[in-house]
């Protein structure tokens, strides 16, 4: 395909797809909407994410803390924190929130890329899976803030849309509420918030990468030395990816906390923060199509697993009944993956083999196929 | 002289680029011989393919036993790399380097092995202590050059010894490298871009053009002819 | 009044060694394997966990002694830090620095789901082996397992610099961990060794473990905690400095437990404890930046 072609192609998949983006809620059940509506969230994190990791090369195990930065900076707009003796008054209402989410969150991006720069590789991954893990501390210490351990609750507030919808005659039909003149269930309305600001934040990232800044940011992962000799500023470019994607972070923080109607400490545990790196990784660094595997990953793996018997997959002379023989050890009592814990197991291991199996994710997966196609194309015109 | 080694039809590619498409070439025991040739030329290749560090087809057999496995298996067969770029330890001390030399031993006698290669370099001695990576890089060469007899090899294979060293460092290298020769009929396999220095001091030598060999022969013919010299050479 | 303070202080003091001692074993297994095997083990934690954990089920499920559970454990550590290289590791060894990350991360959801699933997440009283005793030295209380623990953390640490000083094998796996094409030229099995790193390792966080859950409770996130202390720890004294680690480990015990010290006695007054974990972040983030290879580590020579 020459590059015109690429172009229109892509335009006509992303016009597909928010052609189907819109019209899914019509196919699927209300409670679904909801988790789709988590897929949008972490696709705008994802997207963010992206931005860093999978073009500059710089590895975050922490973006959980920024996403964490908005939810908290959407939740004291909102609830305001005159409430736990802090000075922001309670008022503003939910969508707006969204950019200063973005906005604070993106400051400390920028002042976190600062540091950042001088470290690279693993050495980055360690310092930003420090913040995760001392984030929930720190926002207990700020009690007066941020309401410590006890967290800020959404709910039903005036400030919260959709918190006025009226139940309707049927008893088994969700509560509705009117929009622009357009009527939704809360879910719906998630669903339609979290996704049109994905797909915004999905063109604002395409407009971002294509042009020279992308080109920078690329040169910054492939080669620093490179980058650095054709006159692009490290220093400018590492910490402007870090900002951009913190904001991003920040933002689908904010959509979090609103859909969650309640933040605290746990809201953003450790674990969200490898789920995002986790789906770029799945969705294939740098390319932005895979992401959207990559959210749906984030959002349903767990969920998936929670469904997972690892009862079928250990051999049967190793369980007798509901008890496990392992040698030395004794007998243990066998759990289904139901069992607290098994989940994870699940998820820890389906991990690893994906590293093994998918070493460039679904998204390399996409371009080798995309490759293969294009070749043949090529190969036949000649 | 017996056969120590020899290689038939060896081919090896990295990826997509064929570096040896068709070697063959013999040592013999008490021998010292010299590969030699442009860059490129699969010189270097030679030495890994008999050292197992690169993947190779075609029969490699020391003392008529084909040699197999990886560079750990050859090690023990009685092959001793001494790789280009020094090849030692930077981080641990010279002591250090030289037993990890013996590292394939069994036997009881490293210590008097120490003390026959402080006869060659008696600075290694009073300077065992010493970090490998602070040494100057002749001093570095000279250890891995002991470091590679404290196995006791059968056959030492040395990758460009003269790279970046001082001429006068060069010399005093190949001359105990003959020393060894001489004194313990040790059989040495080198491969040199500086075919004037490897000529004098080894018996043999083959030439390499683009992944095979060009031409063999004594080391004084192929000096003495001018044609091969200017041609191939390069001097 | 000064005298008092000076009994608070070496309480402190006292407290923070042996705490530091712990994030001393683990840093030390962090360093391990960095050297050898470039990886830093987001999973150090989790396995250190697991192995406390095995040690309970032993001696509560199974009866067993404390000590012999204490040596089974052992074994079994080092055997599955081996295993999970073997298994885990080498596959992705060669592979993107994120592929690594996402390994152990993998490894780290596995294990300590594997925790919650078998023992569930109620937490268990692991015994001291040192016993509950408290002695008072000059005013100071010096609790047994303090002492047992810091004599632990340093027995085990002098022993393994002996074997990596004075062995055969050590030789060999300091040689793999900074060479290994050279290693395998002298005929080091590079894979075996990096394997062996791992299972000492794990030796090493099964240790840290043990002594760990007596004073905090057995909990599936007993570790989460004392790892970012261990990689503190272990970037303070120098990634790939071994001493450095075990400096590093103890510097970061008492520094912490210091800053408890001045905070009661007003100077710091708004240190509390919920900032311990984000202080040794910041610390990891001030070595990183002015002085990234430690203070015991040498500077990496950045090849362009």
């Amino acid at each position: 395909m020459t590059p015109r072609e690429q172009r229109i192609f892509g335009f006509a998949v992303f016009a597909a797809f928010a052609v189907i983006v819109l019209v899914l809620p019509q196919f699927i059940s209300d409670f679904r909407a909801r988790d789709y509506a988590y897929v949008g969230i972490y696709l705008i994190a994802l997207l963010g994410l992206n931005i860093l990791t999978g073009y500059t090369g710089q590895i975050s195990l922490g973006h959980g803390a920024f996403m964490a930065i908005g939810g908290y900076t959407t939740a004291i707009l909102m609830a305001g924190n005159e409430q736990f003796g802090g000075p922001i008054p309670s008022g503003m209402q939910d969508i707006w929130t969204l950019p200063i989410a973005g906005l604070v969150a993106g400051l400390f991006g920028l002042a976190f890329g600062l540091p950042a720069l001088r470290l690279s590789g693993l050495y980055l991954a360690l310092a930003t899976f420090a913040i995760a893990v001392a984030m929930p501390s720190t926002v207990k210490r700020f009690e007066e803030h941020t309401g410590g351990g006890q967290g800020i609750q959404l709910f039903g507030l005036p400030e919260l849309t959709g918190s006025n919808a009226v139940a309707p005659a049927d008893p088994n039909a969700p509560a509705t509420f009117e929009v622009l003149g357009l009527t939704f269930t809360q879910n719906d309305w998630m669903y339609y918030l979290a996704w049109s600001i994905a797909l915004a934040a999905f063109a604002g990232a395409w407009l971002i990468l294509r042009g020279r800044t992308g080109r920078a940011f690329r040169a910054v992962r492939d080669s620093e030395t490179a980058a650095v000799s054709s006159g692009v500023s490290l220093a400018r470019y590492k910490t402007l990816a870090f900002g951009i994607s913190a904001a991003y972070a920040g933002v689908a923080g904010g959509l979090f906390a609103i859909a969650s109607a309640f933040v605290n400490p746990d809201t953003f545990p450790i674990a969200l923060s490898i789920f995002l790196l986790v789906g770029i990784v799945v969705g294939g660094l740098g390319g932005l199509s895979g992401l959207v595997v990559g959210a749906i990953f984030v959002a349903f793996l767990p969920l998936w697993a929670q469904g997972q018997d690892l009862g079928s997959v250990l051999p049967d002379s190793v369980i007798q009944g509901d008890t496990v023989s392992i040698p030395i050890l004794g007998d243990f009592l066998f759990k289904g993956t139901s069992a607290p814990g098994g989940p994870a197991i699940v998820y820890g291991i389906v991990l690893i083999l994906l590293m093994f199996v998918l070493p460039n994710g679904v998204g390399g997966l996409f371009r080798r196929v995309g490759q293969a196609i294009t070749n043949r194309r090529y190969s036949r015109s000649k | 002289m017996k056969t120590l080694l020899e290689l038939d039809g060896v081919a090896a590619r990295y990826g997509p680029v064929q570096a040896l498409t068709d070697v063959s070439l013999v040592v013999r025991e008490g021998e010292v011989v010299a590969v030699l040739g442009a860059n490129g030329a699969g010189k270097t290749t030679t030495l890994r393919a008999i050292s197992g560090t690169v993947s190779r087809t075609g029969a490699i057999d020391l003392d008529g036993k084909s040699l197999k496995g990886g560079p750990e298996a050859i090690a023990k067969a009685g092959v001793a790399h001494v790789p280009e770029g020094r090849g030692t330890f930077v981080d641990l001390t010279v002591t250090e380097n030289l037993k990890l030399g013996a590292y394939t031993r069994r036997d009881r006698s490293v210590k008097a092995d120490l003390e026959r290669i402080a006869e060659y370099f008696p600075w290694m001695t009073e300077r065992g202590g010493q970090r490998a990576g602070t040494l100057s890089g002749g001093e570095q060469q000279m250890l891995a050059l002991g470091r590679a007899l404290m196995s006791r090899p059968r056959l030492l294979l040395l990758d460009e010894p003269s790279l970046g060293l001082a001429p006068m460092v060069v010399r005093e290298f190949f001359r105990i490298v003959r020393q060894l020769n001489e004194d313990e009929g040790l059989t040495v396999l080198v491969v040199e871009q500086d075919a004037r220095i490897a000529l004098r001091a080894s018996q043999r030598a083959y030439v390499l053009e683009v992944g095979h060999v060009a031409l063999t022969g004594t080391s004084s013919e192929l000096e003495g002819d001018e044609s091969i010299r200017r041609s191939y050479l390069g001097y | 009044m000064l005298a008092a303070a000076f009994t608070d202080f070496m309480q402190q003091v006292v407290s923070g060694l042996a705490s530091g001692g712990i994030y001393a074993l683990l840093a030390l297994a962090l360093v391990i394997i960095h050297r050898s095997t470039g990886v830093i083990n987001f999973a150090q934690g989790e396995m250190a966990t697991l192995s406390a954990y095995i040690a309970w089920a032993l001696i509560a499920h199974h009866s067993w002694g404390y000590w012999p559970a204490f040596a089974a454990t052992l074994v079994i550590s080092f055997v599955g830090g081996i295993g999970i290289h073997t298994a885990v590791i080498r596959p992705v060894e060669r592979g993107s620095v994120l592929r690594i990350v996402i390994v152990t991360i993998g490894l780290l959801v596995a294990i300590n789901g594997f925790v919650v699933w078998q023992w569930s997440g109620e937490p268990q009283q692991l015994q001291s082996p040192f016993g509950t005793d408290v002695y008072d030295v000059g005013g100071v209380v010096v609790a047994a397992h303090d002492i047992g623990t810091i004599t632990v953390a340093l027995g085990i640490v002098l022993l393994l610099g002996a074997l990596f000083r004075f062995t055969k094998v050590g030789l060999a796996l300091r040689a793999a961990a900074v060479n290994p094409e050279e290693a395998r030229l002298v005929g080091v099995r590079v894979s075996w060794m990096l394997g062996l790193g791992w299972g000492l390792a794990a030796l090493l966080g099964a240790v840290a473990g043990m002594l760990t859950a007596p004073t905090v409770g057995l909990d599936p996130n007993m570790m989460a905690a004392v790892l970012i202390y261990a990689f503190a720890a272990a970037i303070l004294g120098g990634i790939d400095s071994p001493i450095g680690a075990v400096v590093g480990g103890l510097l970061i015990g008492v520094l912490l437990n210091m800053l408890s010290f001045l905070s009661q006695y007003g100077m710091f007054d708004w240190f509390t404890e919920e900032l311990r974990l984000p202080m040794a972040l910041l610390i990891i983030l001030a070595v990183l930046l002015v002085r990234p290879h430690g203070i015991l580590g040498r500077p990496e020579v950045k090849r362009v």
